[in-house]
This record gives C-alpha cells, sequence and structure tokens, in this order.
C-alpha cells in the first residue's frame, strides 16, 4: 500500500514538472501545435487512407502481438509473445540482458521478422509484404541505444529527410516541421550542426526529433539513455517524459525504473525470451508476483 | 602539390642527369627539344594524343563506375540470383587480361555479330570504352561492395524505420557516407584506368601510347621518345591524384567534423 502511494505521489509530481515545461513551451511558441501535431480530422483523413486504422480510437488497441516465436538458428530468443498495447499506452519493458526485449520491440516494426504468430500495427499485418511493412514504419518511430543519426547530414537535413521523401513534403514545410520539433526537444540552435558536435544527449535528442518527424502514432524506444553519459541521462528522459504527457503512444525497453514509475501504464517484464509479467507499475514495483522479477528487481535497485 | 612536383623534377633530372653519364650512348634529345622547330613539330605531335587518351578513360570511367555500382550492389542483395551474379560477374571478368578483352571485343565481337546477321561495327574508340569500362567494372563492383558493407548496420535501421524505401536509403544515406570511404581506392582505379588506357592503341586509336609509337618508326628515337611519353602520364596522373585528394578533403571536411 505504502508503495502504491508512493508510486502515485511520483506520478503526480511528474505530470505536474511535464505540464510546467509544457506550459513553458506554449508561451515560447504558441503556434505549434502539441507533440502529437495531429488534430481529429488529420487522423480520420488519414485513416480512411489506410482503411482499418480509422476504426482505432483513444482506449483501443493498436499492437497486438500473439503466439509470436521467433528463433536465431537454433536459439529461441521470443517465447509466444501475447501482448496488447492501446492507442496512448506507455508500455516499458524491463528484464535482464538478453532476454529478448530489443528483439520484441524490432519485431513492432519488423527490424526483425518473426517465425510463427501474428503482429497487427494499427490494423495492418506485419508480414512478408514489403507495402504492408513501409506502412507500418512511417506510423512507427524508433529511438536506438546508438542514436543511429546520419553523420554526413546536419541535424536538420536528419530531421527533413524522411519527410520529404517518404512524405514527399515540400523541402520549406519539412524544414519548417523540423525546426518546431527541435524546439520541442529544446535544440534549435544546433540545427545546423553535424552529429559528432553534439553531445550524446543531443543527438539523442535530435533522433527522437527526427523520429517525430513523420509524425508516427506509436514511438518505439530501444534502451534510449544507455549509452549516455549519466548527465545527460535527464534531459533525454524529460522529453521523453513530455511526449508521454501528449499522449503519445510508447514502448519504452530501458533500465530506468525512475522513468518508468513515473511514466508506465503498464510493466512488461521479460526473462529467457517470454514476458514473465505484465502489472500496472505499482503493482509490480511494490509487489512482484515470480521469483525471477523478485530477483530482477533487487538486482537493479538494490542501491 | 609541393610534393608533386618535387617528385616529376627529380624524375626528370634523372633523366637529364643519365644523358650526362659514361655510357656509349649517344642521346637525341633533338627529336623532342623544345626550341628546335623539329622537337616543337614532334612534341606537339606526341601531345595531339592526350586529348583521346582523356576522352576514352574519362567514359571508360564512368561507366565501369556506373555499372560497379549496380553489380556491387547485386553482391549484397537478399535475393540469391543477384549474389550469385555478382559472384560470376566479378569472378570471370576479373579474370581476362584488358589486352585480350580490347582484342576480343574489337576482331572477336564483330565476328560474332555478323554470324547472328546482326551488322554492328564498332568503332576504335566504343571498342576500346567497351573493353576498358567492362573489365575495370569488376574491381570498381568489388570495392563499392566493400564500402557499402563497411557502413554500420545501424544506419540501415535507421533508415528502414523512418519509412526510407531501399532506393532513397541508398541514395541518401549509405551510398554518400561509403563513397567517402572508398574516395582512395577509387582514385586508385582512376589512375590505373588512365594507365590502362595505353593498350588501346594496339586497335589503333590515336592516344598517348600511339602518338609515341607512330614518332619513334618516324624518327626512330625510341628512348627519349618514350621518356617523353612517361612524363606526359606522370604529369596526367599527378593531376588526378591531386583532383582526387581536393575531392577526399573537401568530402572529409563534413565527415571530420562528424567524429
Amino acid at each position: 500500500m505504502r508503495g502504491l502511494r508512493q508510486g502515485c505521489t511520483r506520478r503526480e509530481q511528474a505530470v505536474r514538472l511535464a505540464g510546467q515545461i509544457a506550459a513553458m513551451l506554449a508561451i515560447a511558441i504558441p503556434d505549434m501545435n502539441g507533440f502529437d501535431g495531429r488534430n481529429g480530422a488529420q487522423a480520420a483523413s488519414k485513416g480512411g487512407a489506410t482503411g482499418m486504422a480509422a476504426a482505432t480510437a483513444q482506449g483501443q488497441a493498436i499492437i497486438e502481438m500473439a503466439g509470436v516465436n521467433k528463433w536465431f538458428g537454433d536459439f529461441q530468443v521470443l517465447k509466444n509473445i501475447n501482448l496488447t498495447v492501446r492507442l496512448g499506452e506507455k508500455v516499458v519493458v524491463c528484464g535482464p540482458s538478453g532476454s529478448g526485449k530489443s528483439t520484441m520491440i524490432r519485431c513492432i516494426n519488423r527490424l526483425e521478422s518473426h517465425e510463427e504468430g501474428r503482429i497487427v500495427v494499427d490494423g495492418i499485418e506485419l508480414n512478408e509484404d514489403m507495402t504492408n511493412v513501409t506502412a507500418v514504419r512511417r506510423e512507427v518511430g524508433m529511438v536506438f541505444q546508438q542514436f543511429n543519426l546520419f553523420p554526413h547530414l546536419t541535424a536538420l537535413q536528419n530531421l527533413t529527410l524522411a519527410p520529404m521523401r517518404a512524405r514527399k513534403m515540400a523541402r520549406k514545410e519539412a524544414e519548417e516541421l523540423a525546426m518546431h520539433y527541435l524546439t520541442r526537444v529544446r535544440i534549435p540552435e544546433q540545427a545546423n550542426k553535424y552529429p559528432g558536435q553534439l553531445s550524446g544527449g543531443q543527438q539523442q535528442r535530435v533522433a527522437i526529433a527526427r523520429s517525430l518527424c513523420m509524425r508516427p502514432r506509436i514511438m518505439l524506444f530501444d534502451e534510449p539513455t544507455s549509452a549516455l553519459d549519466p548527465e545527460m541521462i535527464k534531459e533525454v528522459l524529460d522529453v521523453m517524459i513530455e511526449l508521454a504527457r501528449e499522449g503519445m503512444t510508447m514502448l519504452v525497453v530501458t533500465h530506468e525504473m525512475g522513468f518508468a514509475r513515473t511514466v508506465a501504464d503498464s510493466m512488461v517484464f521479460m526473462d529467457h525470451g517470454e514476458i514473465v509479467e505484465q502489472a500496472p507499475p505499482q503493482d509490480f514495483f511494490a509487489s512482484p508476483k515470480s521469483d525471477r522479477a523478485k530477483l530482477f528487481l533487487s538486482q537493479i535497485l538494490s542501491h | 602539390m609541393r610534393q608533386s612536383c618535387c617528385l616529376a623534377t627529380l624524375v626528370a633530372a634523372t633523366l637529364l642527369l643519365s644523358a650526362c653519364g659514361q655510357s656509349s650512348y649517344t642521346w637525341g634529345w633533338y627529336v623532342v627539344w623544345p626550341t628546335t622547330e623539329q622537337g616543337q613539330r614532334n612534341l606537339r605531335f606526341l601531345v595531339s594524343g592526350l586529348w583521346n587518351t582523356i576522352a576514352i578513360s574519362g567514359t571508360a570511367i564512368a561507366f565501369s563506375m556506373a555499372a560497379g555500382l549496380v553489380v556491387g550492389m547485386c553482391g549484397i542483395a537478399r535475393h540469391k540470383v543477384a549474389r550469385g551474379f555478382n559472384r560470376l560477374y566479378v569472378e570471370f571478368v576479373r579474370a581476362i587480361p584488358i589486352l585480350v578483352l580490347v582484342l576480343w571485343i574489337y576482331y572477336g565481337l564483330p565476328v560474332l555479330f555478323e554470324s547472328a546477321g546482326l551488322n554492328i561495327n564498332f568503332d576504335v574508340f566504343t571498342a576500346g570504352v567497351v573493353a576498358l569500362a567492362l573489365s575495370d567494372s569488376a574491381f570498381q563492383a568489388e570495392i563499392f561492395r566493400a564500402g557499402i558493407q563497411s557502413i554500420d548496420r545501424g544506419q540501415h535501421e535507421a533508415s528502414d524505420s523512418l519509412g526510407l524505401n531501399y532506393l532513397d536509403k541508398m541514395r541518401y544515406v549509405i551510398l554518400p557516407q561509403a563513397i567517402r570511404r572508398i574516395l582512395p581506392p577509387l582514385g586508385n582505379q582512376f589512375v590505373y584506368m588512365l594507365k590502362m588506357s595505353s593498350l588501346v592503341s594496339v586497335i589503333g586509336m590515336t592516344e598517348l601510347t600511339r602518338r609515341a609509337n607512330e614518332l619513334v618508326v618516324a624518327e626512330y628515337r625510341p628512348l627519349e621518345i618514350y621518356s617523353v611519353l612517361v612524363l606526359e602520364y606522370l604529369a596526367l596522373i599527378l593531376v588526378v591524384s591531386w583532383l582526387v585528394r581536393r575531392l577526399e578533403r573537401r568530402l572529409g571536411a563534413n565527415q571530420l567534423a562528424g567524429r
């Protein structure tokens, strides 16, 4: 009970903090839309274009994984994964290294293919059909542990490339959009620098902005702070908390348990390629059911 | 550039010094001496092949890079057939000596066309370009394949996850980075191509080497004339490697900032 109350207070604090930041930003740039940047009409018209997606409303399943199995050679990395993520839901995935967390979320935009089971994202099933895969990828943003920015392009060019090529947006429009998101991640002044001239935290924020420029409905984060120096972790997490507050559907693989408590609607604990436990963060941290989760938590929260 | 000048001077000096040595050979530099009328005429004649050398190797390198890029990309394709094609092409084409390829295409291929009822005749230039480009493309393919494969997997994943299609990914993300890395070996191929274009002289292309051969027959001064030919190639290649270095520096400026 105590754990639960604690979780709530932290969460409220974070929400207040994010609210303050959002208010600050709103003053700074009054004419800009929210992080999501997508109003109802846009969503509906886009939904109409992709057919089944029109039915997806708040609270309905936007990612469905059912009976997913995957092997690397003889080694089974994913075992009977069943996971449903609803629109606007924030899911934090944790577990020991090698437990298949990254592989699982990489299946959602088919950076990895699955051998068995079904994965449906925004009404589109992921299979061998590359048209489906491309359609899903345009709706799903991904942030990597190693940032993976394009080193030969400036921050601004990193952001405008995909909107201009994959969405056929005009350069001027794409640059406005890019500057909007660079402002949102608080580094508009770095627009013309190359990734190598930026700090790790700045690079990761550019990478987040780059994904957001495609106006995704879902954001996947694959250990976004694991390659960062400790003093840069907060600036990236702050941006992610804001994004969560804006209502983005998020799947986050992370070891940042403070962030998980603050943001997650649901904790997923994985070990040896299977989902061992899924619970709201209050319950998961206060009273993990499985021994494996207890062991894991004791190991990462012991100091 | 200064180093290149030094080198050129050194080579010229060596040649001149050997002329003053103890050997019994009587030098006849008059055939190519720049102050006499005969020497000027002969030098003009020798240099008149320059344009053809540049034209044939320039055209050939353009085609071989294009072909090399396509064949190289086949080598990293997902389809087995494309990868098989890449292996076959590279192994087969690079096993043929360039001189043999030049002869085969100029003298052999028209016979083949004729027997197939086609009336296609290559002129010397076309045959030369085809032969040089074909043989160089196998090497280019390997260079491009290596360059593309050296790019971090994360760059592919980032491009894929942003919804870029294969061609856009290659054109805007992978190749710009790969080409920066393979500039030194590409520069090698440019130099190699300039030198190999001398082989086309055997089918009568009036480029630098052919001109030198013709002059030797007329003047009977092979040592002096071929020495000038050496200097001609040296000058040409120094210019090319200077250009490649400049390009490397210019493209490298961003890359360096990207470290």
